[in-house]
């Protein structure tokens, strides 16, 4: 030994010593005060290249706003949190980063994801190592349904909730019944195509064309002429991305008059649009939700961030407060202990799911039951800035029914769910 | 199909042409005088757009038109004189690297400056809306477009036949020996090659920012085409990226029409093809500078 010891590294070195051999590892060599204060990771795996790439900035920024309040709050279980954010890029790169996260960061749980190619993959991943995800940017029923995972519960509504929503209401209100589909070449577009289709067969409506553009396609101007020669008097997007973007602002330079309408919209995607924007679309958070706490976490995020929150960043948000309340809920970071705490649970106290309703993750598939909205594209003459794009419709499905009406009938679902252990 | 829409469908392929004939003029030029592929030409396509973005609110659209693609040209100067013009005289695959390098450097470069959010870049007005011609309604911007790239293309033709510096490009990128040996230092001549080629991307990137949201991967794809397209036309030769990015647009059109999920791949058989029965490309006269 080349180097003496005082008399106090000498006592804790010999303590620690003595309790090791005691214990019979050296993995306890931590004194427990050190332990119990090292924070709670959380990873978040989340885009920021590629065409999905500029939500992944506003679900940072909704996940790091519900970590920061938490941690005001106290943390969990006494111990702070920490979040670890990963660009989740493509899905292989994703199940890499979820690896990286779960056996070198040792997160308790991740959060994340907006590609639904990704996730599925991920969603596999996080089974194999029986660790906690919530998905809170990925559509496709089929995380949901055909391959549902004991260990992912979704916070982000699937498609078949955000169809529901809008096309009912087309249908019903705007009474268009020749659609014209134009859908992203992946596993999320094909997924709102099938989901949308029948919805329009159920309503005895005529699909005249269907379109798969490959993602990240900068020219649609050739999809629109093709539209514009069949003639519906609908087209409905499943697009997703920069291709949202692009589609519909050269939709509107087009000139074309008939109806436009999505799936689903992300508004960071759509503000660039600016003012030619137009449309009807579902949307799982709008800024312009009444009730007071959603003003208030709106007006929160402003002041952190200095611009207003998009959906994602209210997906992030909700999944870092729905682990901490299974945390709590389980007075454990135990992952199956976890996944037992949510299973069934209703969102509670700061963060019920600000929409004035109560929220309740299904015990059966891990879907967040929730009420979707239809916005509709605001006329410039009537912004109050340039994010106010979009005016709410509706609440769907309304205050009086349940939420089980939009969301994938279990009679229809495919899901069946893995033993905990 | 109606002689209506068919007239659009072959518009829609000859304004994605003319974009793909903005970048691989770019490319082009520079690949004959310097005899590097700039890997950075998507990159600097969007900061075109980003820096026509940044001046358009004080210098309206023509105004952004203009300055964005000259300062973006002067970068690309500052970029030859300080780093690329060092790598002259070593093994071509250095210069490959750098502009590869530096692709990533401008693309991070841009997120950190301007964040991942795509930009609102709306149409100027007086370009907004269609033009009607009996049956045909089209888009004044694609027009405007149209008209853009064709003049443009005359005006780069009469600078390299008409003017001394013009002369001097074209000489030097036959015979850089023979025109030193003139007395003449290509030295200045090789770093204005290098900003026009980087001021034809920036027109590209700026002439396209009001069709799409303005965004950092917006160069990825048009960028990856360019290379399509001046292998096609023959790499370093005029008038092979010009009619090989017109037919790159065609096809491309084209095969949106009859199979949507092939329009990507569409370009890359073609490039095949071409390659199997002609190796230097369609207006290639010879393997330059790879031999």
């Amino acid at each position: 030994m080349t180097k003496r010891l005082n008399r106090r590294e000498f006592l804790t070195t010999s303590a620690l010593g003595t309790a090791a051999a005691a214990a019979g590892t050296s993995t306890l060599f931590f004194p427990a005060i050190v332990r119990a204060q090292e924070p709670i990771r959380i990873g978040q795996l989340i885009p920021f290249t590629g065409f999905l790439g500029a939500i992944g900035e506003y679900g940072k920024q909704g996940a790091t706003l519900a970590v920061e309040e938490l941690n005001e709050k106290g943390g969990a279980l006494g111990r702070k949190l920490e979040l670890i954010t990963e660009d989740e890029a493509n899905p292989g790169v994703a199940v890499q980063k979820a690896r990286k996260l779960i056996e070198k960061d040792k997160v308790v749980a991740i959060e994340g994801l907006v590609s639904s190619a990704s996730c599925l993959a991920v969603g596999d991943e996080v089974q194999r190592a029986k660790v906690l995800m919530i998905n809170a940017g990925a559509n496709s029923d089929e995380i949901r349904s055909k391959r549902c995972h004991r260990y992912v519960f979704s916070t982000e509504g699937c498609n078949t909730q955000y169809v529901s929503a809008i096309g009912n209401w087309l249908i019903k209100e705007r009474k268009v019944s020749r659609w014209y589909f134009l859908t992203s070449d992946y596993a999320f577009g094909h997924d709102l195509l099938r989901v949308a289709r029948n919805l329009l067969m159920a309503n005895k409506g005529t699909e005249v064309g269907s379109d798969l553009a490959p993602t990240g396609t900068t020219d649609f101007s050739q999809y629109i002429t093709k539209m514009k020669a069949a003639k519906p008097d609908l087209i409905f997007h499943n697009l997703a991305g920069a291709d949202v973007t692009n589609f519909l602002k050269q939709y509107a330079e087009s000139g074309m008059t008939i109806e436009v309408a999505g799936g689903v919209i992300d508004s960071a995607f759509a503000w660039p649009v600016g003012e030619s924007l137009r449309g009807h679309f579902p949307i799982i958070w709008w800024q312009e939700l009444t009730n007071p706490a959603s003003k208030a976490w709106a007006a929160r995020y402003v002041k952190r961030w200095g611009r207003p929150p998009d959906n994602q960043a209210y997906g992030d948000y909700l999944a870092v407060h729905a682990i901490a309340q299974a945390i709590d809920k389980a007075k454990s970071t135990d992952s199956a202990k976890l996944v037992s705490a949510l299973e069934g649970h209703t969102l509670t106290g700061a963060m019920d799911g600000l929409k004035g309703r109560p929220l309740t993750f299904r015990a059966w598939d891990h879907q967040l039951l929730q009420p979707m909205y239809v916005v509709a594209a605001k006329n410039k003459a009537k912004w109050k800035d340039k994010w106010d794009i979009f005016e709410i419709i509706q609440e769907v499905p309304p205050r009086s029914a349940s939420l089980e009406d939009i969301a994938i009938p279990k009679a229809e679902s495919q899901c069946q769910l893995e033993p905990l252990a | 199909m109606t002689p209506a829409v068919f007239a659009e469908f072959l518009l829609n392929g000859l304004v994605l042409g003319a974009l793909y004939v903005l970048m691989a003029l770019g490319l082009s030029i520079i690949f004959g005088m310097i005899g590097v592929i700039n890997f950075a030409h998507g990159a600097l396509f969007t900061l075109g757009a980003y820096v026509a973005f940044q001046v358009k609110d004080a210098l309206g659209f023509v105004g952004a038109l203009v300055v964005a693609p000259v300062l973006v040209g002067l970068l690309g100067m500052l970029i030859e004189a300080t780093l690329l013009r060092r790598l002259y005289l070593q093994d071509p695959l250095q210069g490959l690297l750098l502009t590869f390098g530096l692709a990533m450097v401008l693309e991070q470069g841009i997120r950190l400056v301007w964040g991942l959010s795509p930009k609102a870049f709306n149409m100027p007005p007086a370009l907004a809306g269609a033009l009607t011609l009996g049956a045909l309604t089209y888009s004044k911007y694609r027009t405007f477009i149209l008209v853009s790239v064709i003049l443009l293309i005359v005006g780069l033709m009469l600078f390299l036949q008409k003017t001394p510096i013009g002369t001097i490009v074209r000489a030097g990128s036959r015979d850089p020996m023979m025109v030193r040996l003139l007395g003449i230092s290509l030295t200045p001549v090789l770093t204005f090659v290098f900003g026009l080629g980087t001021a034809f991307a920036a027109i590209a990137g700026v002439l396209y920012a009001p069709l799409a949201g303005v965004q950092p991967a917006m160069g990825v794809n048009v960028g990856t085409a360019a290379f399509v397209v001046v292998t096609i036309g023959g790499l370093g030769s005029f008038w092979g990226a010009i009619i090989s990015g017109l037919l790159v647009g065609q096809v491309v059109s084209l095969s949106i029409y009859f199979q949507p999920r092939a329009a990507e791949a569409s370009m890359y058989v073609l490039m095949a093809v071409i390659l199997l029965l002609r190796p230097r490309g369609l207006m290639g006269e010879r393997w330059e500078k790879f031999d």
